[in-house]
């Protein structure tokens, strides 16, 4: 089964969550902060530190080591704006 | 509302334990837990899994087939629990969900305890718990060459599982020094199965080639958009690092834990006493028998202090007991199994606390901690503005930083940076963190987000 993260098919197990699927297909950075502009992934794994942020069919925020991915879901990175250089 | 005798939070170790127990005593029973399966972090596990990798299985398989009568909600964070003044009735509150409880038994586990170092922000960078979840529940290696970090014997099952689904370690870094268990010989021969247990994963870590380094420390990550290396440098008995003793050692992951932080915020937004236990962590003040200072709020697993599944599930029976006991249902144990809980609660208190006095978070990240490297990973905010504030703006505790520079004021609320920024302020201040130092990042009105869309569609009605 296949999702989307910016455009790209990604595949995944069916059980796995976004975090888990991205990192299986090499893809190991989705975010930038909105301060530094860093470049973020997963950190904590498990819900805690909300580092891996997505936005998820449109809703923005989405924990992408808590949802799983499905079949035909639309992730897209969650490049903040930069509020500072 | 649907109403219960015990409402367990946490499906971990603790909770499972505690939930059979209060089934078993004849409450009425529900376990609320944030994953789809039960098992918590200790037991997390893929929905075919065999128990391939996990530790005390049988434990697990057993526990769950007794869940039996017990109501089992799953994919429920608890975000709030409300209570009353007058008796103990509280509403615990899970995305939309409202379920009523007479008791409660907080079994909300530990996450891992990080300390900020140079380059730690960078994609690559994972908490050893993270490396562990990763596997065991998604069945996914972050990095292809690991370094393991940190502190404390959870490093251990963290190389080793990650050797066997196919990642390269490159090694495994221990910043104390594990010959200095032979100081508490009483303690370790009082949990004897911890000794082959530490053979084993020594075992496993020799058939993988995982070289095993002690007293040493990864002071710094590096990479520009990923990591693409670490510093590693030895440690000296008390924690600093030996000068010109630093080599690099390149490799994509590094997976990095010093401990656990216990998750009391339910806790303490309930009104529950804490305490500062032996390895730095705030955790909830109970009884023997596991009472919080809240009238009908027990206690168990990792928020009572770290120490372990085997002392969690004695902890979750012990806890589950009182609070039928509280309702007027006869103990679900006789005298003499209730004699021998709290003897295996004794003595694996007293190991625990051996391997807080083997493992503390070594002192070194104080030192190289620069200005620049950030402490709280959500607002960016770096150490020299935290020195600054104390400096410039008198500020002189945990909570006038968090006002003043916004460090764990972000979307981890704290989760991740708040111990640290309670050492790092406590440090500038010439002195040792607080209570009132961690529980100014431990206090939280709302434990987890919550959408506008789940409040309207709360059934509140009591």
């Amino acid at each position: 089964m296949m999702f989307t993260f910016d455009g790209r098919p990604v595949p995944s197990d069916g059980q796995q969550t976004i975090a888990a699927a991205l990192l299986a297909g090499g893809i190991r950075s989705w975010r930038r902060t909105r301060l530094g502009g860093r470049p973020r992934g997963v950190f904590c794994g498990i819900g805690v530190c909300f580092d891996c942020l997505v936005r998820v069919n449109g809703v923005p925020a989405q924990r992408a080591c808590l949802v799983p991915a499905r079949p035909g879901d639309v992730v897209e990175s969650h490049d903040e704006p930069q509020v500072r250089a | 509302m649907t109403g219960y005798d015990v409402v367990v939070i946490g499906a971990g170790p603790a909770g499972l334990a505690a939930a059979v127990t209060a089934a078993d005593a004849g409450c009425r029973v529900a376990v609320l837990d944030s994953g789809p399966r039960p098992g918590g972090q200790y037991w997390r596990h893929r929905c075919d899994a065999d128990g391939r990798g996990h530790r005390d299985w049988a434990t697990f398989v057993d526990l769950r087939d007794r869940l039996g009568r017990v109501e089992r909600i799953s994919d429920a964070a608890v975000w709030f629990i409300g209570s009353r003044p007058d008796s103990p009735r509280f509403t615990v509150h899970a995305g939309s969900r409202v379920v009523a409880a007479r008791r409660l038994v907080i079994a909300t586990g530990a996450h891992d305890r990080v300390v900020p170092f140079p380059g730690w922000d960078l994609p690559g960078v994972v908490t050893a718990g993270a490396a562990q979840a990763l596997v065991k529940g998604q069945g996914v290696c972050f990095a292809r060459r690991v370094v393991v970090a940190g502190t404390g014997p959870f490093l251990l099952p963290v190389a080793t599982t990650l050797a066997d689904a196919g990642s390269t370690v490159a090694g495994v870094y221990e910043a104390n020094d594990p010959f200095r268990y032979a100081r508490h010989v009483r303690p370790v021969l009082g949990a004897p199965d911890k000794l082959p247990e530490a053979g084993r994963y020594a075992w496993r870590m020799l058939r993988h080639r995982v070289p095993y380094h002690r007293r040493t420390a990864v002071v710094a990550a590096h990479g520009t958009d990923e990591l693409t290396g670490v510093t590693v440098a030895a440690l000296d008995p008390r924690g600093a690092v030996v000068p010109g003793s630093e080599s690099e050692v390149a490799c994509d992951g590094l997976a990095v834990g010093f401990g656990f932080v216990p998750q009391v915020e339910l806790a303490v937004a309930l009104g529950c006493a804490t305490r500062l236990d032996r390895d730095g962590s705030l955790v909830l003040a109970t009884g023997p028998d596991l009472a919080t200072s809240v009238p009908g709020v027990y206690a168990a697993g990792e928020v009572t202090g770290v120490g372990g599944a085997a002392l969690s599930l004695v902890e979750g029976q012990l806890a589950a007991g009182a609070a039928a006991v509280s309702l007027g249902h006869a103990a679900p144990w006789s005298a003499r199994r209730r004699g021998r809980l709290l003897r295996a609660h004794h003595r694996l208190r007293r190991f625990a606390a051996a391997l807080h006095a083997v493992h503390p978070v070594p002192a070194w990240w104080l030192d190289r901690c620069d200005d620049d490297t950030l402490v709280c990973r959500c607002e960016e905010v770096p150490a020299g503005v935290v020195r600054r504030a104390m400096r410039e703006l008198s500020v002189c505790d945990a909570r006038g930083v968090k006002l003043t520079t916004r460090v764990g004021m972000g979307w981890c609320q704290g989760r991740v940076c708040g111990y640290a920024a309670a050492c790092l302020t406590a440090h500038e201040a010439g002195r040792r963190p607080t209570v009132a130092d961690l529980t100014g990042y431990a206090s939280r009105p709302l434990a987890q987000p919550v959408t506008l869309a789940d409040l309207a569609a709360a059934d509140l009605t009591d």
